[in-house]
């Protein structure tokens, strides 16, 4: 049945369709494991796909069949995928090599030059502060992480702020969130298709972060202010009339707006919201997903083997 | 001590003549790197931020002492003072490469060398790139905004402002 072969490779797209949904309605940290694992286990699916449609392909080859003992008149009558399929698929399943050795490459070059560097900086309790006009924080990854704040930012906060900033950027460090963005990006090299996954666990991780510094300032609506305020003064600033008219405009309008907005209003919507609960039957639909993947690649490879099996069985 | 003389002479020079607009790195008496080393050390040696203008009266005018000394004819014309602008381009250019650290002072901004703990910070900034990038590992408090995302943005922060007594949270 060809539908294994090809369940295991659209299943990504389907996760891709449903991940920013989810990522919005899933608990973040819930969230960013299911995703992530979910990008792994279904770029793994695919792969095996892949690589099962191009042995088919490859063992209706006189040579293989010669040299495998088995029958091609059989291995032909069986084989449910056409050559020019097979080789799309051993020409994917060599540049999916070729993406994922490059991505790893790149991360783990960044990561290391990552770790250097915040072995090489002096901080105090981890925190760098640099004399910056430029508003500017972010969390470095390392052995002890960084995190590297402007005194322009600084500046335009108050403690209760900062306490906020700093909770969110040491959420990042202490649970490795760069790992999760760097293992999406592996999976999504794998099968582009997971590049909207990528997006949503990036969005997840900062969703993470922002609830944990919602938990530690105990103030939803600080961390809110906060992020916002922080990315309006990071960029020029712009006429005010805008507001005005979307005023008018009103709820309605900004919860439609939302639905296609970019990662930061969104996380600010969320923190003006009730702390997110976990969603079981989201995560159930997910995870039935991939154990769909699976089961078919599964399936799928099983078919490969029992028709060798027949086609060896025919030349005794 | 050296900045006290530099300065002194700069100070003299300066009112006999008008700084002119194409004299790029003090014309060809110094070297391509010279006067952004010099502009550093001077930022180093400094206790506070210095404006270009500032440096600029800190740099020695050139061509040396001791050159100016030999030709008594060329004493005249020679001493330049470098233009505004030169230092300003040269400063500005410091700072594109994270050396120098800056802030707003009036209408221009006054410029400060970084430390070392601090350079690497700012180094590190350009070294890993953009949120865009593949190879970003660090992670950045907000994303760029969109005009799209900043109006929206500008509108929750208004009802929050408006609604602290409201439905939310």
């Amino acid at each position: 049945v060809t539908w294994t072969l090809y369940l295991p490779l659209v299943a990504p797209a389907v996760l891709s369709a449903a991940a920013r949904p989810l990522a919005a309605r899933i608990e973040p940290r819930h969230a960013t494991w299911l995703l992530t694992a979910a990008a792994v286990a279904l770029a793994a699916c695919s792969t095996i796909a892949l690589a099962l449609l191009a042995a088919y392909a490859a063992a209706r080859a006189p040579m293989l069949a010669a040299a495998g003992d088995y029958s091609q008149q059989v291995m032909r009558r069986g084989d449910p995928v056409s050559v020019a399929a097979g080789v799309a698929a051993a020409l994917a399943l060599t540049g999916a090599g070729g993406a994922v050795t490059w991505m790893f490459r790149r991360r783990a070059r960044a990561t290391l030059e990552s770790y250097r560097r915040a072995a090489r900086m002096s901080a105090t309790d981890g925190i760098v502060v640099l004399p910056d006009a430029d508003i500017e924080a972010y969390a470095l990854p390392g052995l002890p992480g960084r995190i590297v704040v402007s005194t322009g930012l600084l500046a335009c906060l108050d403690n209760r702020g900062r306490a906020a900033l700093i909770a969110h950027e040491s959420a990042h460090l202490s649970g490795r969130h760069h790992l999760f963005t760097s293992v999406a990006r592996l999976a999504a090299a794998a099968n582009p298709l997971l590049i909207p996954t990528v997006h949503a666990i990036d969005y997840t991780v900062e969703r993470w972060a922002d609830e944990r510094a919602a938990a530690e300032t105990r103030d939803r609506r600080l961390v809110a202010t906060t992020i916002g305020r922080i990315a309006l003064l990071s960029r020029a600033p712009s006429p005010r009339r805008a507001i005005i008219a979307l005023g008018i405009l009103g709820r309605c309008y900004l919860q439609s707006s939302l639905l296609l907005a970019g990662p930061v209003p969104r996380r600010v919507a969320a923190m003006l919201g009730a702390p997110p609960r976990r969603q079981a039957a989201l995560v159930a639909i997910c995870t039935t997903l991939v154990l769909f993947a699976a089961v078919a690649a599964v399936l799928a490879a099983r078919d490969l083997h029992s028709l060798l099996e027949l086609a060896e069985g025919a030349t005794e | 001590v050296a900045h006290e003389a530099s300065r002194r002479s700069a100070g003299t020079d300066r009112a006999a003549r008008t700084p002119e607009p194409d004299d790029l790195a003090g014309g060809e008496r110094r070297a391509p790197g010279a006067l952004e080393a010099e502009i550093l050390a001077i930022l180093r040696l400094a206790q506070a931020p210095l404006s270009p203008g500032q440096v600029r009266d800190r740099l020695p005018a050139e061509p040396s002492a001791a050159q100016l000394a030999t030709d008594p004819a060329e004493r005249a014309t020679a001493p330049k003072q470098l233009s505004y602008s030169t230092v300003v381009t040269i400063m500005s250019r410091l700072y594109a490469k994270g050396l120098l650290a800056r802030q707003r002072s009036g209408r221009g901004f006054s410029y400060a060398a970084l430390d070392d703990a601090s350079l690497a910070a700012s180094r590190m900034r350009q070294a890993l790139g953009s949120e865009h990038d593949h190879s970003a590992v660090l992670s950045r408090f907000v994303s760029d905004l969109s005009t799209r995302d900043a109006r929206l943005l500008r509108q929750l922060l208004t009802e929050l402002d408006s609604g602290r007594t409201g439905d939310h949270g």
